[in-house]
């Protein structure tokens, strides 16, 4: 079947399979491999990209599904060589060690920011609740969203 | 690398147009809403379908939390964040909150719908007893625009299986809303943030003008073949001054009534004492909600 998504902007036209699923569509039949592929089954949050504005486990979403939409990935958040403020909070702040989970982290921050520019430490753990980190202890990744939020109010 | 056994993708564009092409591919087809139940039971080949029907795009016709007089009616797209995040209902039904807070993760909550739920009925899954809790009825429509109400108990016939016929989808959620002040709460332990429930359990109370129980129900999760109401609990409640007394004997039916089985999540005999400490707090919890 043909389907039609945009991703970051650009709109891709592909034939595939019904049951490809969109972490693979992003990976291999784009090369956009900054969306990482784990777990399989919904539990690790490192396939974690935008759809339609809202962070989806595309390990769990059909690349058919996707068609007609609009799909944000990590490769959406940097403007050329300027990081997004996550992207620099987790530089700083060492919010990743291995960064295997590091694309899923990015996106559902980016997502929380927007929703919620002041967020909690609580709020912060409870919006990454889904999605595993087995470097960071978590205690760095919030440190991170606080880094960039603080620094996101500073320079408006 | 686990994915799907090959199938053929359709998008449904209105909920007759879905029921046609389910009239045409009969049980070889099945309906996708959120996907997060379908889809890993597919990947497991636990599923296999030669077809299937995306209905995601149906959310404009099916997803709404609609607050009457006598009735709440919730479609059957709504996502579990819409269920959550709705202050509306958690004014009426507070047990909708509780539950939501506990279902999956945020990010699964922005995908699964209420039907889906209800519909993949999971012995062990949340919203199937919010509903039994809350008296609910299912709204399913087949095709040439026959529409049927049934209860929770019709709606279960039994672990993953429904009333919802091969040419037929579940499209709203109906809750009454009775003449007297309400509470109603949700409790679940579960081994890790975001897993199935060991057990769970929901209450919903009913208080009249003198304070007395007009009605009372209870829903158990996870400790027998369909979630269960248990009207032997709410029998001993009607009429009654809420009281400490009154949980404790409610706890040892709900003990007594259930039916679970030993397996990784717990032994028989812990999910009992669950079963009825559960029932304990969210009695104790809704009654509180209902006097406030």
């Amino acid at each position: 079947m043909q389907v039609t998504v945009t991703v970051n902007g650009v709109e891709y036209t592909k034939e595939i399979e019904g049951r490809l699923l969109l972490v693979h569509f992003l990976r291999d039949v784009l090369g956009l491999t900054g969306t990482h592929w784990g777990c399989d089954t919904s539990n690790c949050g490192t396939c974690v990209v935008w759809m339609d504005g809202e962070p989806v486990k595309s390990c769990t979403v059909l690349a058919a599904m996707a068609g007609g939409r609009e799909v944000r990935t990590v490769e959406g958040l940097a403007n050329g060589a300027e990081l997004d403020p996550i992207q620099e909070g987790f530089r700083q702040c060492h919010g990743l060690q291995c960064g295997f989970c590091t694309p899923g982290m990015l996106m559902t921050c980016r997502h929380l920011l927007d929703k919620n520019p002041d967020p909690t430490e609580g709020e912060i753990r409870e919006a990454i609740s889904g999605q595993i980190c087995r470097c960071t202890g978590y205690s760095s990744i919030v440190r991170s969203v606080r880094w960039a939020a603080v620094h996101e109010a500073a320079s408006k | 690398m686990q994915v799907p056994a090959p199938f053929e993708y359709e998008r449904a564009t209105s909920v007759d147009q879905a029921i046609g092409l389910l009239e045409r591919l009969g049980n070889s087809a099945r309906l996708v809403a959120g996907g997060h139940s379908l889809l890993p039971m597919m990947k497991l080949r636990l599923a296999n379908f030669e077809y299937l029907i995306d209905i995601n795009d149906l959310h404009g016709e099916l997803g709404y939390i609609r607050l009457g007089a006598g009735e709440v009616r919730i479609g059957a797209m709504t996502r579990h964040r819409e269920l959550l995040e709705s202050d509306a209902l958690a004014e009426v039904f507070p047990i909708f909150r509780d539950a939501e807070r506990v279902i999956a993760d945020p990010i699964v909550r922005n995908r699964g719908t209420l039907g889906g739920s209800l519909c993949q009925a999971d012995p062990s899954e949340d919203l199937s007893a919010v509903c039994t809790t809350l008296d609910a009825s299912c709204v399913i429509r087949g095709p040439r625009n026959t529409e049927r109400v049934v209860s929770m108990e019709e709606f279960h016939v039994g672990p993953y299986e429904t009333a919802v016929a091969d040419n037929e989808i579940l499209t709203e959620i109906r809750i009454p809303v009775k003449p007297y002040a309400s509470g109603s709460a949700y409790a679940k332990v579960e081994r890790r943030a975001g897993d199935w429930a060991v057990v769970s359990a929901g209450a919903a109370i009913w208080l009249d003008a003198a304070g007395r129980i007009a009605d009372a129900r209870v829903g158990l999760a996870a400790v027998g073949p369909n979630t269960t109401g248990i009207p032997e609990i709410s029998a001993a409640l009607r009429g009654q001054e809420p009281a400490e007394a009154l949980y404790e004997l409610a706890g040892a039916i709900a003990a007594r009534t259930c039916d679970p089985v030993t397996d990784t999540r717990g032994s028989a005999d812990y999910k009992r004492h669950l079963a009825d400490e559960l029932t304990r707090r969210t009695l104790r919890t809704a009654v509180s909600r209902a006097r406030s």
